[in-house]
């Protein structure tokens, strides 16, 4: 018997399926430089187009003067607003359910707006015929601050929409305004926040920044008029999203495009919208018949396509003078820009901010957000996130702080002491949400443990007692955080974007021989999915991750999905593999009973195979049932051996995790360093964890370059401040930490194989963690927040108001 | 704007393409000479993802235009391994998941690979100095310095039984 239990072993392990640190299939060709990205895309006769951008942050555009452009030889054609009016394609629809100018009609709202799309037989030629075209401006009042956006004073921005007192989320109080949207009890929280022995009060700003992916964003457009067929390759992290958009857009037959998202470099949120480069390559390719490829540059990728965060979030937390929390309340002030282009679920308009009570049990919350418009670029898309949970957990984690301080209290004891316990799940927020599981308290303590927390606490009163003596300039900071996620949008009853039900899908093909072809309606951007959708797979039909090739982003041969973004591949398109895994597995019973000649209940499923129950030798290998389903006729069951599944999830995934960050920071100069990061993470079932590890690492970093440094500021005329790699930060190797990572698992209860999602855990967490390291450092000289970025010259004045160079 | 014909070696061919004197050296490899394997990032000279050889050393060449490197000796990725046999470089990527969306891999292990011929024994600060010119957005770095130590620790295995 043994022998046939390690067989049975060894067959597992040959699948390469779920739990297994697989290599990567899509890194033979990366690393030879043998990938395939939207600007490696070259067809005969292909033009190129560039953009001329406004100067101004809001001005009118009097007259745009493309004469001198035209004559410049080589270039085929210039448009402007008026030439895609004809169309109705000078505006076109946000995902937010606003709408934004394709080029400047009338006027620009913020520095970098698209203003007229030189098509030109080569990228040098488009750039010397962008510096043709004349635009006359009339420089109008700029605003930038949100806070001053309804005031007596305030220039309109939206003249298109000054007089329409609704919006497509409810009622408008001002022609700047966009919406307002309130969740949970309001009479209540103020009534308990009223009457609680402490309340803690504070703003915390979540600055402006940028996805910024290595590869900016692109597209290339290929009118075939012959045939009448459209095809669009880009950037695109939602492909499917993007051909009904383009359908809808310019009127050509939705099974008349074919839209193609090859190699992404990267995407983090950026490459989920519509760009105007989107639409304007598609119309130049239109107009001229031949193939038009717009690649935007570095600086226009920062100044133009969708930035992220900038929320001002007001709270306040009640709690008794024991430290159980008994309320929260949250007004956010979101600055949108110029369009409001948010990549939300429509009933959605702030996302999922209303996680913001975090990991806590909170009995009372509120929250109420208002969107507004200013002079600066559109986008607030879900950077590394699932639509606002980075900025409600930074938000709670914040506030967890300060109340801390309010109440003198260890800040990690103060955590512990309100989580929601592990018999409270399914549990139901004040705001709305069902969490699916969770053990909130294990993950916390081997986090502390891990770490040696309480020793850490006395080595910091030490240090404070030395800085004070005068022994050291050095001070440390010890940065807590235990974040929720909520991923995996979503429920279709739920989640829609511009009215698409936020389902995935899987297609599943067998061949004769036993290997296997799966298609999904989602898109790979460094997350590994040929890899990992494939060992879901294994281990559902028993056939290896070597031998199934998984293929997305060819909306031609891939079934219909909502894309990848706010962690939602695993939780639904994962889940969308193993229920058409699931499925391929019940023909294949039927099939096998029937080779075998018994009943589909006499046999159980043994990793690879069918096994008649109490008679181990008599089985049939998925391998000989893919075979017989094609070349046996089998009385009653069709040939082939394929599937689909259209998933539509029953409740969102809830990832949490536990991190914590030692910091050390030179008071006389404001460097930080980081001397340990701890972050434990529970993602559900994990299914490749060596591709777990690298995501934490990567979100990690990119957590550590929001918290610290990275971020998209506008002087008082709208002009972006930061608008190259010089200006705008990303870590190096040199800056960048190692990271120590680790993990519990609580599966999801109501996914398939119980996977929650991790790739955009680290930057939820993270984010909180740095900079909560930051404000750790100057609480016992009596900082109680300081807003992000977390750079050397802000904490070196942090210290400088705390009396810490006298 | 006239075009000029330039010779340049690329990855032990000798190849002509035509020019003009301001067209950037990455635009004429990817776009007439189809070197698609090093990738523009940000064409400022801060990201790394273009990076090449040039007679023995790293070169951004978004930093370079075309003309400067007549008579040159390049390297790109596509001249560092073959798919029958990788560099020990790509092998060890691979291996220790030193890669992602794979943007910035080529102009990576470019870079790495040079270092490598500079300091074939470099301790993880080394590595992580000798390659800051050159970002990564998805891994964090942790397994990019990972991959460049032990293809450097099998380099000298190498070297020493041979």
């Amino acid at each position: 018997m043994s022998a046939t239990a390690e067989s049975v072993q060894e067959r597992r392990a040959a699948l390469k399926g779920l739990g297994t640190s697989r290599k990567r299939v899509e890194d033979a060709r990366f690393t030879q430089g043998k990938g395939n990205y939207v600007d490696d895309i070259k067809l005969p006769d292909m033009l190129f187009g560039d953009f001329v951008r406004s100067q101004h942050a809001h001005a009118r555009v009097k007259s745009i003067d493309t004469s001198a452009a035209i004559e410049l030889p080589g270039v085929i054609a210039v448009l402007t607003a008026k030439d895609l009016e004809p169309l109705s394609l000078h505006w076109m629809p946000t995902l937010a359910g606003d709408k934004q100018m394709v080029l400047a009609d009338g006027k620009v709202l913020f520095q970098g707006q698209e203003v007229a799309f030189v098509v030109a037989e080569d990228r040098y030629i488009a750039a010397d015929a962008v510096d043709l075209v004349k635009v006359e401006y009339e420089e109008l009042p700029v605003l930038v601050d949100p806070f001053k956006a309804e005031l007596p004073d305030a220039p309109i921005l939206r003249e298109d929409i000054a007089d329409e007192k609704e919006g497509a989320h409810g009622a408008r109080r001002h022609p700047n305004h966009i919406f307002t949207w309130e969740q949970g009890d309001k009479a209540g929280t103020e009534a308990v926040i009223g009457e609680a022995d402490v309340v803690a009060e504070e703003m915390v700003y979540y600055h402006r920044t940028h996805p910024c992916p290595m590869e900016t964003c692109g597209s290339v457009a290929s009118m075939d008029k012959v045939n009448g067929k459209l095809t669009l390759w880009g950037t695109f992290q939602a492909p499917h999203v993007v051909r009904t958009v383009a359908s809808l857009l310019s009127g050509i037959a939705e099974h008349n495009i074919r839209v193609v998202s090859p190699d992404i470099g990267g995407g983090f949120g950026n490459k989920v919208g519509v760009y105007p480069g989107y639409v304007c390559s598609i119309v130049a390719s239109i107009v001229t018949g031949q193939p038009v490829k717009w690649v935007e540059d570095r600086m226009e990728n920062l100044s133009a396509t969708a930035f992220a965060r900038d929320y001002w979030m007001q709270g306040k937390i009640a709690a008794t003078k024991e430290g159980k929390i008994l309320g929260l309340w949250c007004h956010t002030t979101a600055d949108h820009g110029a369009f409001d282009a948010c990549a939300d679920p429509t009933k959605y308009p702030a996302g999922f901010m209303s996680i913001c009570t975090g990991s806590y049990d909170i009995p009372t919350a509120y929250l109420a957000v208002d969107g507004i418009y200013t002079n600066k670029a559109p986008g607030g898309v879900a950077y590394r996130c699932s639509f606002r949970v980075t900025e409600a957990a930074y938000f709670i984690e914040r506030m967890i702080e300060v109340l801390a301080i309010k109440l003198n209290m260890d800040a990690a004891e103060l955590r512990a002491k309100n989580f929601i316990r592990k018999d409270q799940f399914p549990y139901q927020s004040a705001l709305g949400w069902e969490y699916d599981s969770g053990d909130y308290h294990t993950a916390w303590d081997k986090a502390l443990d891990a770490v040696g927390y309480k020793q850490l606490r006395a080595e910091q009163a030490q240090q404070v007692e030395d800085f004070k003596a005068g022994k050291t300039r050095k001070l440390m900071g010890v940065g807590l955080c235990h974040f929720t996620e909520i991923v995996g949008a979503g429920p279709v009853k739920n989640c829609d974007i511009l009215g698409m039900g936020m389902f995935d899908s899987c297609e599943i093909r067998i061949h004769p021989t036993g290997s296997a072809l799966a298609r999904l309606g989602t898109i790979s951007q460094g997350q590994g999915h040929a890899t990992t959708f494939a060992q879901i797979l294994a281990s559902e039909i028993g056939i290896s991750a070597d031998d199934i090739t998984i293929e997305e982003g060819d909306t031609d041969t891939a079934p219909y999905g909502l894309g990848t973004y706010g962690s939602r591949s695993t939780p639904v398109a994962g889940a969308a593999t193993a229920m058409a895994g699931r499925k391929i597995r019940a023909k294949a019973q039927m099939i096998a009973a029937y080779l075998l000649e018994v009943h589909d209940n006499d046999l159980e499923w043994e990793v690879d195979r069918f096994v008649v129950k109490g008679a181990p030798e008599r089985f049939k290998t998925m391998k000989e049932i893919a075979y017989a389903s094609y070349n046996q006729a089998i009385p009653g069951v069709e040939p082939g051996l394929e599937a689909v599944s259209y998933y539509d999830p029953p409740n969102m995934t809830y990832p949490f995790g536990a991190y914590i960050c030692v910091m050390d920071i030179d008071v006389d100069t404001g460097e930080a360093g980081v001397r340990q990061f701890y972050a434990l993470d529970d993602c559900g079932t994990r299914i490749n964890p060596m591709i777990i590890e690298g995501q934490v690492h990567g979100g990690l970093t990119e957590a550590l370059a929001i918290a610290m440094g990275q971020e998209i500021a506008y002087d008082e005329l709208g002009n972006v401040k930061t608008g190259t790699l010089m200006d705008f930060f990303i870590p190096t190797s040199w800056e960048t930490p190692n990271y120590q990572t680790d993990y519990t698992e609580t599966p999801s209860p109501h996914h398939p194989i119980g996977a929650k999602g991790v790739g955009e855990s680290p930057n939820v967490g993270g984010v909180p963690a740095f900079s909560n390291a930051v404000n750790d450092a100057f609480r016992a000289f009596g900082l109680t927040h300081t807003h992000m970025p977390h750079d050397h010259w802000r904490i070196w004045q942090t210290a400088n108001k705390l009396g810490l160079h006298n | 704007m006239s075009k000029q014909t330039i010779s340049l070696n690329v990855n032990g061919k000798s190849v002509t393409a035509k020019a003009e004197p301001r067209e950037l050296l990455i635009h004429v490899l990817r776009e007439q000479l189809e070197i698609t394997g090093p990738h523009i990032g940000c064409e400022t000279s801060h990201c790394g993802a273009c990076t090449v050889e040039i007679d023995g050393m790293s070169v951004k060449s978004c930093t370079l235009f075309a003309v400067q490197a007549q008579g040159k000796e390049i390297t790109t990725i596509e001249g560092l391994g073959d798919p029958d046999k990788l560099h020990v470089l790509q092998e060890k990527f691979k291996e220790h998941h030193g890669l992602q969306c794979g943007y910035c891999t080529p102009g990576m292990i470019t870079r790495a690979h040079r270092l490598l011929k500079e300091n074939p024994s470099p301790t993880e600060e080394d590595v992580r100095f000798g390659i800051a010119g050159n970002l990564c957005r998805c891994t964090g770095y942790q397994n990019i310095v990972k991959s460049v130590m032990a293809a450097a620790e099998e380099l000298n295995n190498k070297e020493a039984t041979t």
